[in-house]
């Protein structure tokens, strides 16, 4: 009753209807000629966790890598329909993919720290980027809200690949915020890492939320309960060139989606059912 | 049957009768082959060591060692003979300095190139094309430089002679040049791709990531094939030989003829001198100092890359 009385209340007690951080518009995916994805529609709200789920090979990390433009990196792949980004299509002919890759930062599934010092880790992506601070408190800052800071401040000037898996991904999603970007996209970060430092990671996120916004892939379904606000389930279906076609089941808050989907692909996928 | 082993299967056993015994034979017997074939690889490299370090003690003790360090003269054949050996340790370092010159930077370029601005069907072309270039003859490098390199330099290089360290030197480059670039290339393709998508994550244009992370991960690659190059170009024979002339000078000016330390050793096992002569004795002091520099290089660019190489999973 108060939100009716009060109708600021609204809008901060349902984020949904704020404008999204990410949209994307029919979105379709292709390697050369052949259908990888077809037809995504999806509004990632800003300042919440994402998460898409769904079996392997049904192109849920495929649809993350069209939020920075890295399926450009792959020869072949074309993307059709609009993905927004503030309002900004990216794949639009005036827009820079490397200046997206800037404002949408990216953890992936293996940790993969440059052969380089920890500190040049971080200080590397900001330097590249004209970063003109204080760059030793930057890096500080960084690991900091990566949570790792306390474990590597006496040895910045070792190398990034001395660190356990667990720390390599902090020390990357570390790296990863040091260009402040607003958007981070995690591809399975803790499918390489031991049941506690994935937690570790799960709390790191809940704080990064705050600031930004965050999408996640995961195979872990209690991962995808545990964490995320809003959960895209994927699927793939067999096509007659003997390919898989992938395609958005269901997309809902994340309770919903576990306790009382839609659809009953996804009663069967989140119950265990098949998968 | 295997009545004695406690782990005889008990059903079927009659079906299962491995022949443990011959198999046991044979692995021995493979085992002492390959350990045969080893055996002789590292036979003649202590081998000719040996006989290196057998005969250059020969010399010493007909030549001081002090002579062959301070002298400026190198004219063993001669009735007045001098052996400063630094006449030819020039000449071999300058002809391999403007090799490398040549090769180190345009050879890095091609590998990088090759690895990651070449599209599939260039570097299909390319690729043949430079392993085309390192199964030239020497010999033909050497005649290369003699009679197409060096009358064109000679058209705008005023005092350049007929034989001349420069264009030996230049040709010898792009000899060396398909090594440097195909180690080179192996080394930056090792890098994986799991790296340049992290660089690339950053907001990091293609020459920033091959700059600022590719080339860095693949360093130790690298230089191990300036490394192994280098060695190459200061052991190389025929082109210098025929190039760069056979008049020992001790001299920095790449425009005039030079001796290297593998060209003398050529001509004087071209010549008659008898196994016993104090001549033929000089071409092992020469070939050991060679063999010292080519050593020192190696045992470089082993710790190099030992300190330098980076394990990815």
């Amino acid at each position: 009753m108060t939100n009716i009385a009060n109708p600021t209340m609204i809008s901060d007690s349902q984020p949904h209807l704020q404008e999204p951080a990410l949209k994307m518009e029919g979105v379709s995916i292709f390697y050369g000629s052949t259908p990888a994805i077809r037809e995504v529609y999806l509004d990632i709200p800003a300042h919440q966790i994402t998460a898409f789920i769904g079996p392997s090979g049904c192109g849920k990390s495929t649809v993350l890598r069209c939020f920075n433009r890295t399926n450009d990196l792959i020869p072949g792949a074309k993307v059709t329909g609009n993905v927004f980004f503030r309002g900004v299509n990216l794949y639009s002919k005036k827009v820079d993919p490397v200046e997206v890759r800037r404002r949408i930062g990216m953890v992936f599934q293996k940790p993969n720290p440059f052969p380089k010092s920890i500190y040049e880790n971080i200080a590397f992506g900001a330097r590249i980027n004209g970063y003109q601070g204080d760059m030793d408190q930057l890096v500080e800052n960084s690991l900091r809200r990566a949570a790792i800071w306390d474990e590597v401040k006496d040895k910045l000037k070792d190398s990034g690949l001395s660190l356990s898996g667990g720390q390599q991904q902090r020390l990357c999603i570390a790296r990863a915020i040091a260009i402040q970007p607003e958007v981070i996209l995690m591809d399975e970060p803790c499918s390489a890492l031991d049941p506690i430092s994935t937690l570790r990671i799960e709390e790191l996120m809940q704080e990064l939320k705050e600031q930004y916004t965050i999408v996640i892939v995961t195979h872990n379904m209690q991962q995808a309960s545990r964490v995320s606000d809003k959960t895209a389930f994927f699927n793939a279906e067999a096509t007659e060139q003997g390919g898989k076609l992938g395609f958005l089941v269901e997309y809902d808050d994340t309770v919903n989606i576990f306790t009382n989907p839609k659809q009953d692909f996804t009663r069967d996928y989140v119950s265990g059912r098949f998968g | 049957m295997n009545s004695h082993s406690s782990l005889a299967r008990s059903q079927n056993a009659e079906l299962w009768q491995p022949k443990r015994n011959l198999s046991k034979w044979s692995e021995q017997a493979v085992k002492y082959i390959f350990a045969t074939f080893a055996l002789i690889s590292v036979a003649t490299t202590l081998g000719i060591v040996f006989t290196l370090i057998f005969e250059t003690f020969e010399f010493f003790q007909e030549v001081s060692i002090f002579r062959f360090l301070t002298e400026t003269q190198w004219t063993p054949l001669f009735t007045n003979a001098k052996f400063g050996i630094w006449v030819l340790v020039s000449a071999t370092l300058m002809t391999s300095f403007i090799a490398v010159f040549v090769a180190l930077p345009v050879g890095l370029l091609a590998a990088i190139c090759l690895s990651e601005y070449a599209s599939p069907g260039l570097r299909r072309w390319l690729k043949p094309i430079l392993e085309i270039l390192a199964g030239v003859p020497s010999v033909v490098y050497g005649y290369f430089a003699l009679l197409f390199v060096t009358p064109i330099l000679q058209s705008f290089i005023p005092g350049l002679k007929t034989f001349n360290a420069l264009s030996a030197g230049l040709v010898m480059g792009i000899s060396i040049l398909p090594l440097v670039a195909s180690l080179s290339e192996d080394a930056i393709y090792a890098v994986p791709q799991s790296l340049r998508q992290g660089s690339y994550a950053l907001g990091t244009t293609k020459r920033e990531t091959i700059t600022g992370v590719v080339l860095p991960a693949a360093l130790s690659g690298i230089v191990a094939s300036f490394v192994l190059s280098v060695s190459r170009a200061v052991g190389e024979t025929m082109i210098v030989t025929v190039a760069a002339g056979a008049n020992p000078t001790l001299t920095l000016d790449p425009r005039v003829p030079v001796q290297t330390m593998t060209a003398f050793i050529v001509q004087v096992s071209l010549g008659d001198a008898p196994a016993t002569s104090l001549a033929f004795k000089t071409i092992f002091a020469v070939g050991m100092m060679l063999f010292l520099m080519t050593f020192i290089l190696n045992v470089f660019s082993f710790w190099f890359v030992r300190r330098f190489q980076e394990k990815y999973e």
